[in-house]
C-alpha cells in the first residue's frame, strides 16, 4: 500500500474534539484538497463529503493513486459542478487512509501504528472534524454540500448539526439510517478482513481479506441488469468453461480486479473503521426516533437524488428523508434518477444525474447572488 | 402564462406558502415565486418535468399525489393548487380530502364535461367527446372521473366544503359563479375554478 501521503495538503487541528465514544482526540491531521477559487463574497464553496472509498482527490489526477479522482466525472472545468465558477473542497474523513487521522497514522503517545487501537469513529465525529477545516479556510456559509452514499449520510449529518451554515444540500443516494442489510453487508466485509490471518500482523497486510471485501462490496454497487448487460455470462480470454476454478467468466475476473487493485489503494483497518461509522449512523435514532426534529432548523434547500436501480440506498429511502423534511416543512426537490448501473449511478456518467445537479446549483447560485444585489 | 395561472395567482396573496400538486414544468410555481413572493413547493409525478423544474430552481418533489399527499403535515401551505387533475385521480374524493387537510385554503380548476360542445358531441355523435380541453379518446384518456361544474358544487354541498370562490372561463374570459346563472354557466364554461376549504 502507497503510504506517501507526506506532500499533501493537511490541516493540522489543534483543538480536541470529544468523539461519540467518548474519547478526546486532540491534535490531530485532516487531509483535504480544493479545487477552483473561493470568490471575493464567498458565496461559491461547495463542501464535498467521499464515500466509503473515497478521498480528497475528488477530480483531477490522484496524486498518490495516479489514477483520476472518484468524481471526476461530476466535478472539474466546465463538469457539472463546474471549478471555473465553484470553490470545492473535500476532506478526507476521519478514519481514512489518504492523510487524515486514522488507523494508518502513528500513534504519538506509543509510536507504533494505531491499527485497531484507534478508536471508533461514527459520521457525526467525521463531520465535526470537517468543520475545523471550514473554520480553517474562512467558510462561514457554504453554496453548497453534497455527496453520494456515506457521502451523503454526512450531508445530512452536516445540515442537522449545522442548519445555518450550507444554502443547499444534495444528500444522493443514501439513507438517514443504515439498513439491515447494510449493515449486513458491511459485516462481511469486516469478517472477510477480519479472517485474513495476516490481519494485525506486523509487516504484512490482509490483502486477500480486503481483496474480498471490495469484491463482495462491489457487487452490491451495480445492478443485476447492469451486471448482466456488461458480463451476461461472456467467458474471459477462453472459448469455453475450462472444468476448474480459474475465473472463466469475464464477471468474475473483474471481480478479482477490482480486489487486487483496492488493495494498492486502501487500508484494511480504514475499511472497518469507515464500514462502522456507517453502520452506526441513525439520524433517525439521534433525534428520538423523529427524523424530522433533525431538520427543524435548517435553512437549506435541499435536493434529494436517488437512482432507480439502486438497491444499496434504494429510492424508498431517500424518499424518507424527503417525507421528513417536508414534515417540516423545509425546502425540499426530489428527483428519482433513471439509471440500469446501481448505486454505482453517482460516480458515473448518467446524463439526467449531472444535469440535475448542474441546474440545481447554478439556480441556487444564481439566487443568492441575485438577494446579494438587492 | 395561460389564463387559468392568471386566474389561479390571482386568487394567492403574496408571501404565502403554496403548494402546487401535478405542477408539471412549474409555469405557475415560477410565477408566484417571481412576482407575488409566495414560497412554493411542488409535487409532479414526471421525471423530465420534475428535473425542468429543478433547473428553474424549484423545489419540486417527484412523486404521485395519491401517495405522497399524506406526508405533508396539517395546515401546513396557505394555498394548495390542483389545476385539471382531479378528474385523473383513481380516488378523487380521498386526494380532495388530503388537500383540504394540508391547505388552509384550497384550489381546484375542473375541466367542465357540461359545456355545451360536449353535450353536443355526445348527443348527436354519440361518441364520448374530444374537445380542446379534452383531447384524448375514451381509450387512452388519463380523466378517469369527469365532472361538470354543477357535479362539483353539488359535491362540495354534499361533503360540507366551503366554496369561497367560483368563477369560470369561457373562451379565455374570466366570470363569477353565482346561484343565479349556475345552470347557464355550466352549459357555457369550459373550466371551473373554485377556491374552496
Amino acid at each position: 500500500m502507497n503510504s506517501d501521503t507526506k506532500n499533501i495538503k493537511k490541516l493540522n487541528i489543534d483543538q480536541s474534539l470529544e468523539l461519540d465514544c467518548g474519547k478526546i482526540i486532540k491534535n490531530f491531521p485532516l487531509a483535504y484538497e480544493t479545487y477552483g477559487t473561493l470568490n471575493k463574497s464567498k458565496s461559491n464553496a461547495i463542501l464535498v463529503f467521499h464515500a466509503l472509498t473515497g478521498d480528497q482527490f475528488v477530480t483531477n489526477i490522484n496524486p498518490i493513486t495516479k489514477r483520476e479522482g472518484w468524481w471526476t466525472i461530476v466535478v472539474g472545468p466546465g463538469k457539472a459542478i463546474d471549478t471555473n465558477k465553484y470553490f470545492v473542497v473535500c476532506a478526507n474523513v476521519l478514519g481514512g487512509c489518504m492523510g487524515s487521522y486514522g488507523p494508518k497514522e502513528i500513534n504519538p503517545e506509543t509510536n507504533k501504528l494505531f491499527g485497531t487501537t484507534f478508536p471508533v469513529i461514527t459520521i457525526r465525529d467525521m463531520v465535526k472534524a470537517q468543520k475545523y477545516l471550514l473554520d480553517h479556510l474562512g467558510l462561514k456559509k457554504l453554496l453548497a454540500v453534497t455527496g453520494g452514499s456515506m457521502g451523503g449520510m454526512q450531508v445530512l449529518q452536516f445540515v442537522s448539526l449545522y442548519p445555518d451554515m450550507a444554502h443547499s444540500a444534495i444528500p444522493i443516494a443514501c439513507s438517514a439510517s443504515h439498513s439491515a442489510q447494510n449493515i449486513a453487508l458491511n459485516e462481511l466485509g469486516r469478517q472477510a478482513i477480519m479472517g485474513d490471518p495476516n490481519w494485525k500482523k506486523e509487516n504484512a497486510t490482509p490483502d486477500k481479506g480486503l481483496a474480498i471485501a471490495r469484491m463482495a462490496a462491489h457487487i452490491t454497487y451495480l445492478s443485476k441488469k447492469g451486471l448482466q448487460e456488461k458480463f451476461g455470462r461472456k467467458l474471459q480470454d477462453k472459448g469455453s468453461l475450462k472444468f476448474s476454478f480459474d475465473a472463466d467468466f469475464q464477471i468474475e475476473s473483474y471481480l478479482r480486479y477490482q480486489g487486487a487493485t483496492f488493495v494498492d489503494r486502501f487500508d484494511a483497518n480504514s475499511y472497518l473503521y469507515i464500514t462502522r461509522a456507517m453502520d452506526y449512523f441513525d439520524l433517525v435514532k439521534q433525534f428520538s426516533g423523529n427524523l424530522s426534529l433533525a431538520f427543524k432548523n435548517t435553512k437549506s434547500k435541499f435536493c434529494v437524488i436517488s437512482f432507480s436501480s439502486d438497491w444499496l440506498y434504494p429510492t424508498i429511502e431517500n424518499k424518507e428523508i424527503v417525507i421528513a423534511l417536508n414534515a417540516c416543512g423545509a425546502n425540499v426537490g426530489f428527483v428519482e434518477i433513471n439509471s440500469d448501473k446501481g448505486h454505482d449511478s453517482f460516480l458515473l456518467d448518467v446524463p439526467e444525474f449531472l444535469k440535475t445537479i448542474s441546474e440545481f446549483l447554478n439556480s441556487t447560485y444564481n439566487e443568492i447572488n441575485n438577494e446579494k444585489r438587492i | 402564462m395561460k389564463k387559468e395561472f392568471e386566474v389561479i395567482s390571482q386568487i394567492i396573496q403574496n408571501n404565502k406558502r403554496v403548494l402546487d400538486i401535478g405542477c408539471g414544468d412549474g409555469t405557475l410555481m415560477e410565477y408566484l415565486k417571481v412576482n407575488q413572493q409566495n414560497d412554493v413547493r411542488g409535487l409532479e409525478p414526471e421525471k423530465d418535468l420534475v428535473q425542468k423544474c429543478i433547473s428553474r430552481g424549484l423545489s419540486v418533489i417527484e412523486g404521485d399525489a395519491e401517495k405522497e399527499l399524506v406526508q405533508f403535515p396539517k395546515k401546513s401551505f396557505d394555498y394548495v393548487v390542483l389545476s385539471q387533475t382531479l378528474q385523473a385521480f383513481l380516488h378523487p374524493e380521498e386526494v380532495l380530502d388530503q388537500l383540504l387537510r394540508i391547505g388552509r385554503q384550497t384550489i381546484v380548476s375542473i375541466p367542465n364535461f357540461g359545456y355545451w360542445k360536449v353535450r353536443l358531441h355526445l348527443l348527436f355523435k354519440g361518441t364520448m367527446p374530444i374537445t380542446k380541453n379534452l383531447p384524448n379518446e375514451w381509450y387512452n384518456t388519463p380523466n378517469l372521473h369527469m365532472c361538470t361544474i354543477q357535479d362539483f358544487v353539488n359535491f362540495c354541498n354534499k361533503k360540507n366544503i366551503k366554496i369561497d370562490k367560483s368563477m369560470c372561463l369561457t373562451n379565455e374570459k374570466i366570470s363569477q359563479i353565482t346561484k343565479v346563472n349556475m345552470q347557464y354557466k355550466n352549459i357555457f364554461s369550459q373550466l371551473g375554478i373554485f377556491l374552496i376549504q
